[in-house]
């Protein structure tokens, strides 16, 4: 007999670490490794998939490189680590060995939208699962919607109500089914019924998503069962019904989200590049922001804003109602006011039913309740607004300085509450819950906590929260920290943000001081007791000095300057020009709203420092500005409206317009004063300059002013500038100081993956407190 | 005024002033201490020291509110006020006609009250040391039988009531103290409970709680009740009496009515059963007019005040330590 010279031999053991688990990853790997010709095993363990495999090297370097390149949409690979084995492993097939019990910290990837070999299947009038609402497999469908506590197998989601039937235990076993362990995995035979019902309870005949399709478009306004909860649906192309819904739903001005049909819908009314339509089609399939364009729908949609936020479908349900109408639908949270959106079908018939003519339901459990995800694609990257469905509980990557590093809970802010989960280098950011003061919000953000704790059998060494004495997240922690015995760490707010936006971008930054950043923000707590917003930090992960800051003016009323633009302009024209200002406000039109009895007592307030605390906000700053301007001056309809109509401004002005004079000072820190910046502004104003234009010179001037700031506060023009704050959603500001300071020559620094906002406050508290030399124990 | 042994005559014109104004059988005997007869029942004490800037407000001034906060303190168990002390800490340089006008409405308030000031002592410090004047009430009273009042004793199922309109005492004393001009004048509510508590425990003794939410308003009293009884509290926005031109002007100042003191008002909590009838009781009263069934108790294990608002919102009515602090980012 002839010897083999066949290629060598050899065996490998390959530890494959990050989101590995619930994704398909071991049946990828069992294909990959059968379709090579390689022996071995595959299986689950703690730290994530373990494989050896032995074959001949040329078919194991290509199973190494396929590894990466061709892995299950949903997997993350963080670290691929290869060693050799001693002796050949004596298997000839390869299999997939069940998973060490108890040792599998599985920890749950997000929901995903429906994938195209689903959405082919409910296409296909052959197939079993044709127009079936609940259709998923490994690669798409509920995650943490669905579950109820670890571990994640059927048993412990919303799906343990539903016994699965013999053709879909086939699947559900068969490794080369794209469905093997999927645990959501359903059919029409044995899966969730969808149906129809109208406001009293009655269910309605024939099928659902038919009736639910011609009521909507007759003009009514549905209740949809969603992914992470209910949601509300009317005709976007018919501006009554519309009305109807605000009106109903108590919810005047604040832009209403959209769900087109597919992409040729969506350019049908606006503008969507390549990048936006990645992420339109990404598998989690959130709320874009898209620059209106072509036909217009109805302007009670986004009334005076110049982008519509847009989703494709991210269910088989979306997809199969959107596939029976015309055209795009209104698609906003089933909620009444600030409530959270209902997630309970009697809670949502109870509570909805003063706002929708019918329902369309299922009887699939939301367990856990996820808002859908906002987010823009900016000249500088992409900003996520809003982090919930589809992207949590996703962990954060972190810098490699945080091995070994403590155990941190970190509980985040009081609004656009959210918190995190800091293990080593891995970070897991809670989705978005809420504001915290609703009280089942907070119940709710409570309950997330439970689960979070559960899912990932975190047991915390420290736990963070921010310094005001008074959010209802510290409160949380305080609780949390004093029943556990646990040191308790209070972050700075601003100096949280900074850390997030650091973490974000993976930046390894033990030593502080390295680190310039811009924090432009509402209102936090200051370390010197007074309220901060409009800050110039420097620091790092280890510690921070407040390098500059806006000028302080009073905030007339505390919180009430939060909804009521008209206190702030008067806080500044008090502080730009005395308590004489009216002298200067002959001729804007500004003269009557300064002339009542109220703004008397406003000047009252400020001069004895009656709640009148003084503040270096940014944000109120702009809403000065806005009501400067007319924007919402009494009352926003929604925090952040009068920012946002004031960057919609500039964005129409003509390009090329000279700034406003911010003066940068120094003396003990860098000041930014808008002492010049008034006497400008209402000289513009008198002389009837265009409100486009005026707020194009204050974004301007702005961006001119901090820049010249952290050139003064000793900012290397080689240095990294991290840009963090609630302030960063506007757009014009964050792409205007980013390329501004490119020029410079900075490394800007900015959020991509957490929110600028108080949403990826715990993520900075956490690196935070994860980076102290020896945190105090709580003394309470 | 001056004061230690220099001020030998002005510690007699002072306590002639007392004893001018004050005078009852008891306080007469001239006494370092008082005797007093006590009718029968459980015996209850309570003090409390009486520090206000600005001394006089609309609607009261130190000497009234230091009889009414004894008083209240006394009637939130449950007791009938028998008699009251009263001990004076004045800064040298405090005019006699200020002090003249503190006791004489003292005394309005006492005997209003019925309930004498028995025993009484008066120091004089050094200027700069203090602020003007100080005083300190201790008064005793009785519990009537069948009486158990306590703030750890309320029960889910329970309705919460509130006697009438709050914020005005807290309104009123900041808008002396900066001198800030209202369209009206907004009047402190301070007055004596005990004879409203009287007529609502002959009705109910089985009353669970009774509390005047003075400093921290009706928020923190609620809070303070919901967490020694480990229940929570729901509350109805619109059922809370609030004055218009209160709310008003808590509006403008950005003040939470909830979080602003009140001297003349009572939170009781009873059986549901007995919401009603207590109700028409309280409304009877003078001092009871605008009382409202404001909200109820219920279970929560962590303890919370939540208040449904408008539109169908519900919102946690939290603690508030120091003072109100602006929060949103
Ligand atoms: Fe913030
Ligand atoms: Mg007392
Ligand atoms: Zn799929
Ligand atoms: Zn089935």
């Amino acid at each position: 007999r002839v010897q083999e010279t066949g290629p060598l031999r050899s065996a490998k053991s390959i530890r494959i670490r990050g989101l590995v688990q619930g994704v398909g990853f071991r049946p990828f790997v069992w294909q990959l490794a059968r379709g090579l010709g390689l022996a071995g095993h595959v299986l689950n363990d703690g730290e994530g998939v373990l494989v050896e495999a032995s074959g001949d090297e040329r078919s194991l370097d290509l199973f190494l490189s396929r590894l990466q390149s061709d892995a299950p949409l949903l997997a993350r690979i963080d670290q691929i680590a290869v060693s050799d084995l001693a002796g050949t492993p004596d298997a000839r097939d390869f299999r997939i060995l069940p998973s060490e019990e108890g040792k599998v910290a599985t920890g749950v990837v997000p929901d995903a939208a429906t994938c195209p070999a689903c959405l082919g299947d409910i296409r296909n009038p052959a197939d079993r699962r044709y127009r079936h609402a609940f259709a998923n497999c490994t690669h798409c469908g509920p995650r943490l919607s669905i579950l109820r506590h670890i571990p994640y197998d059927r048993a412990s989601t919303a799906m343990a109500a539903f016994e699965m039937c013999r053709a879909c235990r086939i699947e559900y076993e068969n490794p080369a089914d794209r469905r093997f362990h999927a645990q959501p995995i359903a059919c029409p035979q044995c899966g969730p019924k969808l149906w129809f019902e109208d406001k009293d309870g009655c269910a309605v005949d024939g099928d659902p998503v038919v009736i639910a399709a011609e009521r909507l478009g007759r003009g009514a306004i549905l209740a949809i069962k969603g992914l992470g909860g209910f949601q509300i649906a009317v005709d976007a192309g018919n501006q009554s019904v519309i009305e109807k819904l605000r009106l109903r739903k108590h919810r005047p001005v604040k832009p209403l989200a959209l769900m087109a049909r597919d992409l040729d819908q969506i350019r049908d009314f606006a503008l969507a590049d390549a990048k936006e339509v990645a992420l339109l089609e990404s598998p989690a399939a959130p709320i874009v922001l898209l620059k209106k364009a072509g036909a217009p729908l109805a302007p009670g949609i986004a009334g005076p804003f110049d982008c519509l936020g847009v989703m494709l479908p991210n269910t088989p349900l979306h997809h199969l109602l959107m596939a029976e109408l015309k055209g795009p639908i209104v698609l906003t949270s089933g909620n009444l006011s600030e409530n959270p959106q209902e997630t309970q079908n009697a809670c949502a018939r109870h509570n909805l039913a003063g706002i929708v003519d019918g329902f369309l339901m299922h009887n699939r459990d939301v367990v856990n309740r996820l808002d859908d995800s906002v987010v823009r694609q900016d000249r500088s990257g992409v900003s996520i607004l809003r982090r919930a469905r589809g992207y949590a509980p996703s962990p954060i990557r972190l810098p490699i300085s945080f091995e070994g590093a403590p155990k941190v809970l970190a509980l985040g802010g009081e609004l656009k509450a959210t918190f995190c989960l800091l293990d080593g280098r891995n970070a897991v950011l809670s989705q978005h819950i809420g504001d915290l003061e609703n009280a089942p919000t907070l119940a709710d953000y409570k309950k997330m906590l439970r689960l979070y704790l559960g899912l990932y059998r975190f047991e915390p060494d420290i736990v963070a929260v921010d310094a005001h004495p008074q959010y209802l997240s510290t409160r949380t922690g305080e609780d949390f920290a004093r029943e556990r015995g646990l040191p308790l760490v209070r972050v700075q707010h601003h100096h949280a943000h900074l850390a997030a936006c650091l973490a974000d971008q993976g930046q390894d930054q033990a030593m502080p001081g390295t680190v310039h950043a811009v924090v432009l923000d509402g209102l936090g707590w200051g370390a010197d007791g007074t309220v901060w917003g409009g800050e110039i930090l420097q620091g790092s992960y280890g510690g921070f000095v407040r390098c500059g800051h806006f000028r302080q003016v009073p905030l007339p009323g505390g919180e009430a300057a939060n909804r009521e633009p008209w206190r702030n302009l008067a806080a500044q024209l008090f502080t730009a020009f005395g308590v004489n200002y009216r002298a200067n406000l002959v001729g804007t039109g500004l003269e009557t709203r300064f002339a009542g009895h109220q703004a008397k007592l406003l000047d009252q307030m400020m001069q004895k420092g009656v709640n009148a605390p003084m503040t270096s906000s940014a944000g109120r700053l702009f809403d000065a500005v806005a009501a400067a301007l007319d924007i919402c001056p009494d009352k926003q309809g929604f925090e952040g409206e009068a920012a946002m109509r004031l960057e919609v401004l500039a964005r129409a002005s003509v390009a090329g317009k000279e700034g406003y004079p911010v003066e940068v000072t120094t003396s003990e820190t860098v000041l930014l004063s808008f002492d010049k910046v008034w006497p400008a502004l209402l000289g513009d104003l008198k002389s009837g300059v265009g409100h486009e234009t005026i707020s194009a010179r204050f974004h301007q001037g702005l961006i001119d002013g901090l820049a010249r700031s952290l050139s003064v506060a000793g900012a290397r023009p080689s240095g990294k500038v991290v840009l963090s704050g609630g302030v960063f959603q506007n757009a014009f500001l964050r792409d205007g100081l980013t390329e501004k300071l490119e020029t410079d020559g900075y490394t800007v620094l900015n959020h991509k993956s957490v929110p600028a906002n108080d949403g990826g406050l715990a993520l900075g508290q956490a690196a935070i407190a994860a980076n102290l030399q020896a945190p105090s124990t709580f003394d309470d | 005024m001056t004061h230690g042994g220099g001020g030998r005559a002005m510690a007699v014109l002072i306590e002639d002033l007392f004893h001018r104004h004050l005078k009852n059988t008891i306080l007469d005997q001239g006494h370092d201490a008082a005797v007093l007869e006590m009718p029968p029942g459980r015996l209850v004490m309570s003090t409390d020291a009486h520090v206000i800037s600005p001394l006089f407000f609309p609607g009261g001034d130190i000497g009234s509110l230091s009889v009414h906060g004894t008083l209240n303190d006394l009637a939130m168990a449950g007791a009938r006020p028998v008699s009251l002390t009263a001990s004076f800490i004045l800064e040298e340089g405090f005019p006699l006609a200020d002090l003249e006008r503190i006791v004489i409405s003292m005394a309005r308030a006492a005997r209003e009250a019925g309930v004498p000031v028995v025993s009484g002592d008066t120091k004089v410090v050094e200027k700069g040391k203090g602020d003007g004047v100080f005083i300190t009430t201790t008064g005793v009273g009785v519990l009537p039988e069948g009486v158990s009042i306590s703030p750890a004793a309320a029960k889910p199922g329970q309705a919460v009531l509130l006697s009438g309109t709050i914020g005005d005492h807290g309104v009123a004393i900041l808008s002396k103290r900066e001198n800030l001009t209202f369209e009206t004048e907004i009047q402190s509510d301070s007055a004596a409970l005990h004879g409203l508590v009287g007529s609502m425990v002959d009705a109910v003794p089985g009353i669970s709680v009774l509390r005047d939410p003075t400093r921290g308003g009706l928020a923190t009293a609620l809070n303070e009740i919901a967490h020694a009884s480990k229940v929570g509290v729901m509350l109805d926005e619109g059922e809370i009496p609030v004055r218009p031109d209160v709310e008003g002007v808590c509006e403008l100042l950005g003040l939470d009515p909830l979080y602003v003191a009140n001297e003349g008002k009572l939170i009781c909590i009873c059986e549901a059963s007995d919401a009603d009838r207590l109700l028409e009781i309280m409304k009877a009263h003078p001092l009871g007019q605008n009382a409202a069934k404001i909200g109820e108790i219920v279970e929560d294990t962590d303890c919370m005040v939540v208040m449904k608002t408008g539109f169908g919102g519900s919102r946690v009515v939290d603690w508030l330590s120091g003072e109100q602090l602006p929060r949103i980012c």
